[in-house]
């Protein structure tokens, strides 16, 4: 048969291919990469709008609304950015990427700033070619499960399905929790977050594992929220942050600034309610946030009233967060989030 | 009158209700068994389904959320330009009807050039131009809903058929260079599903592009040439079936008249190749416009990821059922939609009338 | 003529020599190609990206519950392979069963029955004209996702379980004395194939037709003889029962394997049906009269007669819908089974080796392709008449 002896040279080529590959690389990978995202900022500020990756399917971080438009947490903290580079909190272009594709989007250059609920880990951090720009909100992985089943520790999960997101480090922990208790459980993994919890609701497994916020923003779109307990277990350390591509540190600070902006006007009691009486305060720090006084914003390379357009645009870090973590959101206690100077671990570096 | 009476009439069990139950009901034993059996099935599963569709549904999924499942992100003060285009082209179709019914030879080639001429047009407008024009762009990346769906098939046919086309001609040719790289790629490419083909033209492509052009295609841009070069390979292997069918008379006539082998091969044995395969490449195309759904998995919001998206909204929990049906008959109706125009135009052409 | 003149018309002829020509161009051809591969693969390179298939044998670190035993500290070749497997069975048992219903709608659509006929019809429409994706997350999503609870778990005799946590079946499995047992069963092959052989002698003989498979099942008489022999039971129920959270016992099937296996057996048996049909209706009528004629039954008609003629238009395409069944057996990644795809889906996650990842998973199918279409050829060259 003609096309078969075809297919067959077809695969011998890609035979080839592969061992031409597999064999050692020249040494022409001495050379130091040069940077992929160096001009970054400049591409942004010739584009005028900033291109977001987010998440598409989670409640309370980032989800698309009846009106076809996204909102959450997370999508705030790309409106205040847009808001920072160009007073204007619409000029921004949502990508939604799924877990598995989020990073190569960023190494690619599709996606200017990846805000999408992803840990800041060594791996990652050195592995991908990204950086982290700031930490918005500590999070751990946690185990939910029915109320009824009464449980309370690993141990009374002998047996259980759990159900997972794939391609995120999520089974990698579900797997040590588990194997470092010599407990016996079998784990189902999704591709996309929202199919794991139709699968968990629907009774498919015993448990479901993510990141609390992730689970208490699952439960919160759940018919029977109540009926859902999660676990007083803690799988791991998830800080989660917006992130940038290897090469151009100026659009990180930016990121990072806006982020730290937004923590320090909530230290400052700046809020979008009371920004028309702040811009005539005479505390320094507050002075030097709105622009008032200072290079701020110019030596960011932005404009010097930044932190008035993100004020306006979304408040500060506590306003965003109570709008979509607090009791009339998904209602998840501000604990490790809360100010440092309220016993939390959020804190902002110094604004001058 | 009463001299007809001489005429027999035909005998009951032939003609009216009984007759027809008989013959295609009743014929033996074990008919009358199947029948019993499939009246019992069609019975429960008319009666399930309908009453699940009328008692136990909830519409208001589709109802609530009918502008996200047609038009997806497309912004809510733009859509008069959808509703332009679909204006466009309902017009340009009655227009072409005419012509064709009252065969109008020459106003033809005017439709021809219009119908490119209004494709152009309307990709325009939906697409638009810059920030203070009034039809400002509306980026790719955020078409979805069906329209992404009709989108994603549209280009696909429009781009694979070309493409299939040279890649017949390069498997057929005799330069041994052309010809391996041909197979090649069409052999591969058909080896492999859809969704590998996908995943590289999502993942893997941007890491062998500079990322100055990687940074410019968007997810939507690089799902339009991952599907078209898939379907281009299926294209090639229909055409390079029909290229096979047309006598090899058909070449030498054409070199004796003096023609060259590039005039032989495009006015002479590619137009009968295509119009015997028409059938062939139609049901392709088809397939392709079903496949368009598979874009979901590296994704993307068309129609189906649209409607998965949906059955995430608090207050419709648990209406999947609803929602993939609605989804499903969408489906159905385009695709019966796109096979009815295709035998019509089997039908006009005289394919497989010979 | 000068030497300068004739030179240039040498050159001239050679210009347009088409052999030349043909030459220049595909050289031009392949110097594009080259050198367009070699511009992205330094590219590549300039990410900072290696190339290297070191990673395969490092520990995966995640968890498979699907096919193969795998754990955590297991290598990624490991899984690879558990993920080629899972394709695999779902890619066999997925082809079968689709032939079987493919060919019984096939001939239902065919049937005298207006009933039948149309219920077949109606079928075949439904499922050619939606995607399968949509099928696929209908079966699992609307259908599986809403069976019963284990509690409520719907227990047909066998005992049988159904559920969300799949389907649980009561399995025989062998006890001490089935060594003792196993002669009997090789026996019964080597009875059945003799009296298979003698069927097929007394057909050539008699110069008639007569039935073949039927007799061969006189054969199960020695296994069951044996049975009685043998000391003890040579094979045990082993019955499934819930234990805490799961099931124990028995053999099971996943949730996700039933949707992809049933969900693509529904798809590719509506294209099936509809090969076979026009396979059969191109043998001409003729043919049947003329069989019916000579006093053969229905059952030899459609097994001497037209199904040896059909065959030979059925397999081509047939082929290409077992390719396809293969092929669409990737979509399992929608719905959380662990196939080929998905399974390196994780490993690229998990270990960032995009390229090399996707050279294995496109050199698996390829090699799944080429065995199906070589061993399909083959039985294609057996069955079709000698061409006239």
């Amino acid at each position: 048969m003609k096309a078969r002896s075809w297919t067959i040279v077809s695969l011998l080529v890609l035979g080839a291919l592969l061992a031409a590959c597999a064999a050692p690389a020249p040494p022409a990978e001495e050379a130091p990469p040069p940077p992929v995202a160096a001009a970054r900022f400049q591409t942004i500020l010739d584009r005028g709008k900033i291109i977001c990756g987010c998440n598409a399917e989670l409640p309370g971080f980032g989800y698309l609304n009846p009106a076809g438009e996204f909102e959450g947490f997370d999508v705030d903290f790309c409106k205040a950015i847009a808001a920072a580079v160009f007073g204007d909190a619409n000029a921004v272009e949502y990508r939604p990427v799924t877990a598995p594709e989020r990073l190569p989007a960023l190494q690619t250059g599709e996606i200017d700033v990846l805000i999408r609920n992803t840990t800041w880990t060594l791996t990652r951090d050195t592995a991908n070619e990204v950086d982290w720009a700031a930490v918005t909100f500590y999070d751990g992985q946690g185990m939910m499960a029915p109320e009824a089943t009464g449980w309370k520790t690993f141990e009374d999960m002998e047996g259980a399905t759990v159900c997972s997101t794939t391609g995120t480090t999520t089974e990698m922990n579900l797997a040590d929790a588990f194997r470092s208790r010599g407990l016996d459980y079998t784990p189902l993994l999704f591709e996309k977050t929202q199919d794991t919890a139709t699968a968990y609701e629907e009774g498919r497994c015993d448990a479901q594992t993510s990141d609390k916020s992730q689970l208490a923003a699952l439960r919160s779109a759940m018919e029977h929220p109540e009926d859902h307990v999660i676990l007083d277990v803690t799988m791991s350390k998830e800080p989660l942050g917006p992130l940038t591509a290897h090469g151009d540190d100026k659009w990180n600070d930016v990121v990072r600034w806006v982020v730290w902006g937004m923590v320090q006007a909530e230290e400052s009691g700046v809020s979008s309610v009371s920004l028309d009486d702040m811009l005539e305060s005479d505390d320094p720090t507050v002075r030097r946030l709105l622009g008032v006084e200072g290079e701020m914003g110019t030596s960011l390379g932005i404009p010097n009233d930044w932190m008035v357009q993100v004020i306006r645009a979304v408040g500060n870090y506590g306003e965003v967060y109570v709008r979509w973590l607090g009791p009339a959101g998904l209602n998840i206690p501000r604990g490790p989030n809360e100010l440092w100077t309220n016993g939390g671990l959020i804190y902002a570096m110094a604004v001058r | 009158m009463t001299t007809a009476t001489e005429v027999m009439k035909p005998p009951r069990t032939e003609v009216g209700v009984l007759g027809w139950l008989k013959k295609n009901l009743f014929g033996t034993w074990y008919d009358a068994l199947l029948t019993v059996g499939s009246v019992a099935f069609i019975s429960v599963v008319l009666y399930g389904v309908t009453n699940w569709a009328l008692t136990g549904a909830k519409w208001g999924v589709v109802t609530t959320n009918i502008k996200v499942f047609m038009v997806g992100r497309y912004p809510y003060s733009e859509i008069w330009r959808i509703w332009a285009s679909i204006g466009l082209f309902a017009v340009m179709a009655a227009i072409t009807g005419v012509v064709w019914r009252l065969n109008i030879a020459r106003a033809r080639r005017a439709v021809t050039i219009s119908w490119i001429v209004v494709s152009l047009l309307t990709v325009v407008l939906l697409a638009g131009f810059g920030e203070n024009t009034p039809i400002p762009r509306v980026p790719l990346a955020i078409w979805s809903g069906l329209m992404l769906t009709l989108t994603l098939g549209i280009v696909g046919i429009v781009a694979s058929f070309p493409i299939g086309v040279l890649l017949a001609l390069g498997r057929r040719s005799n330069l041994p260079v052309i010809k391996v790289f041909s197979t090649m790629f069409i052999e591969i490419v058909r080896g492999v599903p859809l969704i590998t083909v996908l995943f590289i033209a999502m993942l893997m492509l941007p890491l062998f592009l500079p990322a100055s052009i990687s940074g410019r295609l968007s997810n939507v841009l690089r799902v339009m040439v991952g599907m078209t070069l898939f379907s281009a390979a299926y294209v090639a292997e229909n055409v390079r079936g029909g290229l096979q069918a047309i006598p090899k008379g058909q070449y030498e006539a054409g070199r004796a008249v003096g023609l060259n082998e590039a005039y032989v091969m495009a006015l002479i044995v590619l137009p009968q190749a295509l119009r015997a395969m028409i059938p062939a490449i139609v049901g392709q195309f088809i397939s392709l416009y079903k496949d368009t759904s598979l874009v979901v998995i590296v994704g993307l919001l068309d129609l189906l990821g649209i409607a998965k998206a949906v059955t995430g909204q608090t207050e419709w929990i648990g209406t999947q059922k609803e929602v993939f049906a609605f989804a499903g008959v969408i489906y159905f109706i385009t695709c019966s939609a796109l096979s009815y125009a295709s035998r019509r135009l089997e039908k006009q052409l005289g394919v497989g009338e010979r | 003529m000068s030497a300068i003149a004739v030179a240039r018309q040498r050159t001239l002829r050679v210009l347009r020599d088409e052999r030349f020509l043909r030459a220049l161009g595909q050289a031009v051809f392949a110097i594009a190609v080259v050198l367009f591969v070699a511009w992205c693969l330094s590219n590549y390179r300039d990410r900072g990206l290696t190339f290297t298939f070191r990673f395969l044998r490092e520990e995966a670190s995640f968890d498979l519950a699907e096919g193969m035993a795998f754990s955590p500290v297991d290598p990624y070749w490991k899984a690879f392979i558990v993920g080629l497997l899972n394709t695999i069975k779902v890619a066999f048992f997925g082809i079968i069963m689709a032939t079987i219903l493919g060919t019984v709608t096939g001939v239902a659509r065919l049937s005298r029955n207006w009933l039948i006929s149309n219920i077949a019809g109606v079928y075949i429409e439904i499922i050619r004209n939606t995607p399968v994706l949509v099928q696929l997350f209908f079966l699992y999503f609307a259908v599986i996702l809403k069976f019963p609870s284990l509690e409520d778990r719907i227990v047909l005799p066998g005992p049988i379980f159904i559920s969300i946590r799949g389907i649980n079946l009561t399995w025989p499995r062998p006890t001490e004395s089935f060594a003792y047992w196993l002669p009997f069963l090789i026996g019964a092959v080597i009875v059945a194939v003799g009296i298979y052989a003698w069927r097929v002698l007394l057909e050539r003989r008699t110069r008639r037709p007569v039935s073949r498979l039927p007799w061969t099942f006189i054969a199960l008489a020695v296994p069951l003889l044996g049975w009685f022999l043998v000391p003890g039971n040579p094979l045990y129920p082993d019955r499934p029962a819930v234990e805490g959270l799961k099931v124990v016992g028995g053999t099971s099937l996943s949730p996700e394997f039933a949707a992809i296996l049933f969900g693509l057996v529904i798809y590719t048996a509506a294209f099936i049906a509809e090969v076979v049909r026009a396979g059969i209706m191109a043998v001409p009528r003729g043919q049947t009269e003329a069989a019916r004629a000579q006093g053969f039954t229905e059952m030899q008609i459609l097994q001497l007669v037209i199904l040896p003629q059909a065959l030979r238009i059925i397999i081509p395409p047939l082929i290409s819908q077992y390719l396809n069944l293969t092929k669409n057996s990737s979509l399992a990644i929608a719905i959380a089974f662990l196939d080929l795809y998905a399974v390196s889906s994780t490993m690229l996650n998990q270990s960032g080796r995009v390229v090399e990842v996707f050279l294995m998973i496109m050199a698996a199918y390829l090699s799944m392709s080429l065995t199906i279409s070589v061993l399909m050829n083959y039985v294609n060259r057996r069955l079709a008449p000698v061409e006239r």
